[in-house]
């Protein structure tokens, strides 16, 4: 039973060897002759968006004399769940497990339970590798009882970068000595060379040792504008985030590390192709025409993968959902939206490896470089309030339009108006007061996820016809798994009908006065 | 949890020697482990260098003026923390006469650790009194040490009557010879005999060597810095069989918290 006091930083000067520092001359303390230092390596991880960092957690693999462990630990160091992943000569019960990995590569265990909710379907990553040399020493006070543990780790960084971190010296007092280790950290922390270490996590040290900060991704859109920027700056700068967002995502697309680089990959040719629909006509020459075409392509490409993803990471809860047939009779429904999957990826992977898609990569940057040196008016903020105004009000007259008699495409159209608008809300986000501006949204996204989940069951029933007819087909289809897939495909007619229920209330509270005046209100704000 | 008292009514039977090996013995296994030196004398203390003091004395603990929490003290081995003995301790009938229900005092108390710690090995000055029925009530398991003589095995009988008079939970014997002086033709004789009579006296025994004697100078428990010593496998054969008679379950695997 321990707890870390307090943490320093040695210099790395001549003289300041650890050793030295820790000789408390003139003080009742004595520091006892240090065990033998060990080597540890060391691997951080974590999802690509940082989940765990996120949430103040840090896991971590540490290697040393032929065993492996996996540590959870919160933001104060404390251990929230361990597994031993390899012992000495032999693999442990679950394997090694090879990184990135999803979380159903790790053992069963209360780790694992640990992580669940907070990593969800990412995968783990390495996000650092380092190689510690620890050195324990013990504190003793004058009746030669330990009163404290003094760890100094010196740490060198690999990956993502190679750097060295100064040594680093965590104190830990034993229980029932804590006043007395307070003393001896005075005196220590009086001596030349010692630091404060502030509450720098070794994560943290080796990330800054590698010119990183941990936290640094997020599929939000993350551009600071100002009002009286040129609107075909501002449009070339939000174009840019999002192209740098689609292709940090490519690699992890590529390799299917998980589901969400391509929904986020995704996201952003969406979110370019409304930008340049919406605002494209800011940007000189025919700059927004000429690329519209192949982020058509590029968002087409990516479609079939990404709908099989989605019935893929739903298949658990329809499988559970069923009432007359059982999951045994849809399993090779399972199979066969598997199998579709491989193929749909290798497709993707192709079109995301060839010369069309390398040649937008690097001729959109460039083009966006010049466009950002534009000078032309108007400014951003001016863009920002015509716009926005007008998708709302196409946003108003759509949806005043439907009555319970529309057609599903009207209800269909109004999805995409909505979708605009919330786009352009995103896009010039920094423009406004974050309060009132979550406020907008909030109103909005509640909308949108009637229409979504109206628009969503109707494609995936669309769809389950089809893998039906295909499966059919391919004589791969037993009739409990037809019989079983029907089953699905009312429960999707059942929630569209709810969806359609929903929709009328949710679109009067958008529609509302004071609703209305929000935006408004947003849109004039800017300009 | 499991509480095992050492406890015999004679005293310098080998009580702290055992409280302090199997302790040690029992953390290495990787229990966590408490232990309370109940004895005013301190030794079990000060072989682990902690002060013999508790603020409040042993006053405070037992009307619970201060938690227990508060006056526990990590010994320099992991997982094996250290109840501290105070002189007060003496006078520790008194405090628990004065008591409600004092000979469930001690078992109110403890209970609460029952999350912090696998093992509490209670080290009990001897005699027989309100504290010792107060060890007898809250232990699952008395581990007696046994020089083996005539008298130590009538106080054995003593101690078996009175724990089987004890109203409500009673805990379960296990006794051991200690000190044993193979030299002596009465030690060996009675080292045949009572085993074979009782099925409560166990069958590791702790020979006197002058290695356990070495534990006052060393300060640490045998099994520590000797621990391929005939005196720390004797001390390992006592601790696997008093864990198989109690029935403790195995610690938690290396690894998972």
């Amino acid at each position: 039973m321990r707890s870390v006091l307090r943490q320093f930083v040695l210099s790395r000067d001549a003289g300041s060897d650890p050793d030295e520092v820790l000789r408390l001359h003139g003080s009742a303390f004595a520091v006892s002759d240090g065990t033998r230092s060990i080597t540890l390596r060391r691997l951080w991880l974590d999802t690509f968006d940082w989940r765990l960092y996120r949430s103040g957690l840090t896991l971590e693999q540490i290697s040393s004399r032929g065993e492996t462990h996996l540590l959870l630990t919160g933001r104060d160091g404390t251990v929230v769940a361990a597994e031993q992943v390899r012992r000495a000569g032999h693999d442990a019960a679950g394997g090694r497990v090879t990184w990135p990995a999803r979380l159903d590569a790790l053992p069963l265990g209360p780790l694992r339970d640990h992580l669940g909710p907070v990593v969800g379907v990412r995968a783990l990553l390495p996000v650092a590798r380092a190689v510690s040399t620890v050195h324990d020493r013990r504190v003793l006070n004058s009746d030669e009882k330990t009163i404290a543990k003094l760890t100094v780790d010196s740490m060198s960084v690999t990956y993502p970068a190679a750097g060295d971190v100064a040594p680093r010296l965590t104190v830990t007092a034993l229980r029932g000595y804590q006043t007395q280790a307070l003393r001896m950290i005075d005196l220590l922390a009086a001596a030349p060379g010692v630091a404060d270490g502030g509450s720098q996590s070794a994560l943290e040290a080796a990330l800054a040792a590698a010119g990183r900060r941990p936290g640094d991704y997020s599929s939000k859109i993350n551009v600071r504008l100002a009002p009286r920027m040129p609107a075909a700056v501002a449009m070339a700068a939000v174009l840019t985030a999002l192209f740098d967002t689609l292709e940090t995502n490519v690699n992890g697309t590529v390799r299917d590390w998980d589901t969400e680089f391509l929904h986020d990959l995704r996201i952003a040719v969406r979110r370019t192709r409304s930008a340049l629909k919406l605002a494209g006509d800011v940007l000189p020459g025919d700059l927004a025409d000429r690329f519209a075409a192949e982020f058509r392509w590029l968002g087409d490409l990516t479609t079939p993968t990404r709908d099989l993803d989605v019935y893929l990471l739903g298949y658990q809860g329809m499988a559970d959902g069923l009432i007359a047939a059982t999951a045994d009779e849809l399993e090779p429904f399972h199979e066969h939206l598997r199998r579709s999957r491989v193929s749909a990826q290798r497709a993707l992977v192709r079109g995301l490896r060839s010369a069309r898609f390398t040649r937008l990569a690097s001729e959109w940057p460039e083009a966006l470089a010049a466009a950002a040196a534009s000078r032309a008016r108007p400014t951003v903020a001016r863009l920002a309030a015509a716009r926005i105004a007008r998708a709302h009000r196409r946003v108003i007259r759509d949806g005043s339009a439907i009555s319970p008699a529309s057609p599903p495409e009207s209800l269909h159209d109004l999805r995409k108006r909505c979708k605009e608008l919330r786009y352009l809300l995103e896009f010039f986000a920094s423009l406004y007061d974050p309060a009132e501006h979550w406020q907008a949204v909030r109103e909005l996204k509640a909308l949108q996820d009637c229409l979504g989940e109206f628009q969503d069951t109707q494609v995936q029933r669309e769809e389950i016809r089809a893998f039906a007819a295909q499966m059919m087909e391919e004589r791969a289809a037993p009739a409990a798994t037809l019989l079983a897939m029907g089953e699905i495909a009312a429960g999707l007619a059942a929630r569209q009908r709810q969806a359609r229920v929903e929709f009328a209330g949710r679109f009067r509270d958008f529609a509302s006065r004071p609703s209305q005046n929000r935006i408004k209100a947003l849109a004039r704000a800017a300009a | 949890m499991k509480i095992f008292a050492m406890y015999n009514i004679k005293g310098g039977v080998g009580k702290t020697a055992t409280a302090v090996n199997l302790g040690y013995l029992a953390a290495r296994d990787g229990y966590r482990v408490l232990l309370w030196d109940l004895d005013p004398q301190a030794a079990t203390s000060f072989l682990f260098r902690v002060r013999p003091r508790v603020k409040g004395g042993g006053k405070a603990l037992i009307r619970g003026t201060r938690t227990i929490d508060d006056a526990i003290k990590a010994t320099d081995f992991d997982q094996l923390d250290l109840l501290p003995a105070d002189f007060t301790y003496r006078n520790l009938d008194l405090v628990l006469d004065a008591a409600k229900k004092p000979v469930r005092r001690l078992g109110s108390l403890l209970a609460p650790l029952s999350a912090e710690y696998d093992v509490i090995f209670l080290d009990c000055p001897p005699g027989i009194s309100l504290l010792s029925e107060s060890v007898l009530q809250a232990a699952d398991t008395l581990l007696v040490p046994l020089i083996p003589t005539t008298l130590s095995v009538r106080t054995l009988d003593q101690l078996t009557e009175f724990v089987g008079d004890l109203d409500g939970s009673r805990p379960s014997i296990l006794a051991f010879f200690s000190m044993i002086d193979r030299r002596k033709r009465l030690h060996r004789e009675i080292l045949e005999q009572l085993p074979a009579q009782r099925d409560d006296v166990a069958s590791a025994a702790i020979p006197a060597l002058s290695l356990i004697e070495q534990m006052s100078v060393e300060r640490a428990p045998v099994t520590a810095f000797a621990p391929r010593s005939a005196a720390a496998r004797r001390y390992e054969e006592l601790w696997l069989e008093a864990r198989k008679r109690s029935g403790l379950p195995p610690p938690p695997p290396e690894g998972t918290w």
